[in-house]
């Protein structure tokens, strides 16, 4: 214990020294040799494969050890010396779950789902985008970070769900999303207004126990899973794995699902969007009549 | 085995019963019996305020209270799945499905127990939307979303673990699944007593498992009747 609590200051303290010195001088290295800085993973080797590019774990493993090792730790389990003080917690790569994910709640993402993830980072939360690493280190990354649980080499990533082109963005459609909102209890966790302050907002935990807040929509933070409106659609369809948020997929339709993207930007009262617009001159007409979401309307918004 | 399969397959009219006989554990006139009690002072179940769900407190005239540990008359445990851990190896998977309620913000049955690979319906009966979420470490954890008349959440397990379930819209609801290699189980009732039946002769582990106080293991010889085997739980108020 004493060894690794050293060999982790040591990391830190020494970590651009030691890229400099020895670049790839160790490259050809074994992704389990004994390393004095980095716990052993779980499987040997794991490759990826992101638009052609080929990651190799045995390249990431150095990556790793310069820019990952802080948060998510010498074994990978997201126990790095910085994991005391963030909020949420670095992901634990050894369970491989993951939130952020194209492919159904219970199955492994893609090596695009991870590499998507760590090019764009958690805006929530402390993972920065790491764009600055170029798309072969991040491939090799994504190839390391399969290292840590022995799923990636039993199990196939799931199949990424198939997103239709986006229907037109109609008050129709805004209004029948809303109906969705109030129906399937969105406001229980994120609430009537998108405040994250409905009745269950306050018990939430993610699936090691630690509370975790739904996401507030009216804050002007951006999605962690991407911003665009294909991005809405994936996060509530494949829900965020590891946390309180459920797959949608087997109880939405499609077109349906659409209708609530289209709902959910008019919450986004802080980020000027067309959804919005479109909604607030519906709501200075016709405001007085809708029905308010939330335990009072018995199920029936419109 | 696939010539069984194909003569089976063959009966058509004998088809149902045909599978019941594959499904049906090896003969065995065996059974252990016992019962699982405790010592020392458990901790209170507290009762579960469901006002924020009014369609759920609706169906429960007094209550009802957390379950993670249920006790009877005379100190004994209820919710306590006995299984045989070892020396019952070569068991195939039952082609009849388990159950899963939501019923009244309540998981029923409180354990489940079922076989790896064996099919697993989850049903929700409330006028409410259920989150389950599996908090599986072995097998892959998921979470769905089943809104009030959706069809029923069709899955399995494919490796033998302690799950623990809940629903994250309704903190209270909690559950187990729990997935054995064998099927030889029984789960304790309000007495603390189970009947593990179907046994062959020979010699078993057999583990007791309580979701608070873990697992408690014996050596047990079954010959032609019954054999015994009791378990006692060291209970901790907290």
């Amino acid at each position: 214990m004493t060894l690794k609590k050293f060999a982790v200051t040591f990391a830190l303290g020494s970590a651009v020294l030691l890229s400099a010195g020895a670049t790839r001088s160790t490259a050809q290295s074994h992704v389990n040799s004994p390393d004095p800085l980095l716990g052993t993973p779980s499987v040997a080797t794991e490759t990826s494969n992101i638009n052609g590019i080929t990651g190799h774990a045995e390249e990431g493993k150095h990556l790793y050890r310069r820019f990952c090792i802080g948060c998510h730790g010498p074994d990978g389990n997201g126990q790095g010396m910085n994991a005391q003080w963030i909020d949420p917690q670095p992901r634990d790569f050894t369970e491989a779950t993951f939130k952020c994910r194209s492919t159904p709640t219970g199955t492994l993402p893609t090596d695009d789902d991870l590499y998507n993830a760590i090019t764009r980072g958690f805006v929530t939360t402390n993972m920065p985008s790491w764009r600055p690493l170029n798309p072969q280190q991040r491939a090799d990354l994504v190839a390391f970070i399969k290292t840590w649980s022995p799923r990636w080499a039993k199990e196939k990533s799931g199949t990424p769900l198939n997103i239709p082109p986006e229907t037109p963005i109609t008050i129709e459609s805004i209004l029948h999303g809303r109906e969705l909102f109030q129906k399937l209890e969105c406001w229980k966790c994120h609430g009537p207004a998108g405040n994250a302050d409905g009745p269950s907002a306050a018990t939430l935990t993610d699936s090691k126990g630690n509370p975790i807040k739904p996401f507030n929509f009216t804050t002007g933070d951006r999605f962690m899973c991407g911003d665009t409106n294909r991005d809405l659609y994936r996060i509530f369809m494949t829900g965020l794995d590891g946390s309180p948020m459920p797959s949608f997929a087997d109880v939405i339709q499609p077109n349906d699902a659409w209708d609530l993207v289209h709902f959910l930007r008019t919450l986004q009262v802080a980020l000027p969007n067309q959804e919005l617009t479109l909604w607030q001159s519906y709501k200075a007409a016709h405001g007085k009549d809708l029905k308010p979401i939330g335990p009072d309307s018995a199920g029936g918004a419109q | 085995m696939r010539m069984k399969f194909l003569a089976a397959l063959g009966l058509t009219v004998a088809m149902g019963s045909a599978l019941m006989v594959f499904a049906t554990p090896p003969a065995g006139s065996g059974s252990i019996t016992g019962k699982v009690t405790y010592t020392g002072t458990p901790m209170k179940m507290k009762p579960i305020d469901m006002s924020k769900e009014p369609s759920c407190a609706k169906q429960h005239s007094t209550p009802i209270t957390t379950e993670n540990v249920t006790t009877g008359p005379g100190n004994t445990l209820k919710w306590v799945v006995v299984y045989i851990s070892a020396g019952d190896e070569g068991n195939t998977t039952p082609s009849q499905g388990v159950r899963y309620d939501q019923k009244g913000c309540e998981y029923l049955p409180h354990i489940l127990p079922m076989e790896v690979g064996q099919q697993l319906q989850i049903f929700n009966d409330d006028q409410t939307s259920h989150n389950i979420h599996p908090l599986a470490k072995v097998n892959q954890e998921w979470n769905k979303s089943q809104p009030p008349g959706s069809p029923p959440i069709d899955t399995k397990w494919d490796k033998p673990e302690f799950i623990s379930v809940k629903c994250n819209i309704h903190p209270w609801m909690h559950g187990y699944f729990v997935v054995l290699k064998t099927s030889h189980y029984a789960v304790t009732g309000d007495d603390g007593a189970f009947d593990i039946k179907g046994l062959p002769p020979g010699k078993y582990t057999v583990t007791a498992w309580q979701e608070q106080y873990g697992t408690k293991t014996q050596e047990v010889t079954v010959g032609a009747g019954a054999a015994t085997a009791n378990f006692v739980f060291t209970a901790t108020p907290y």
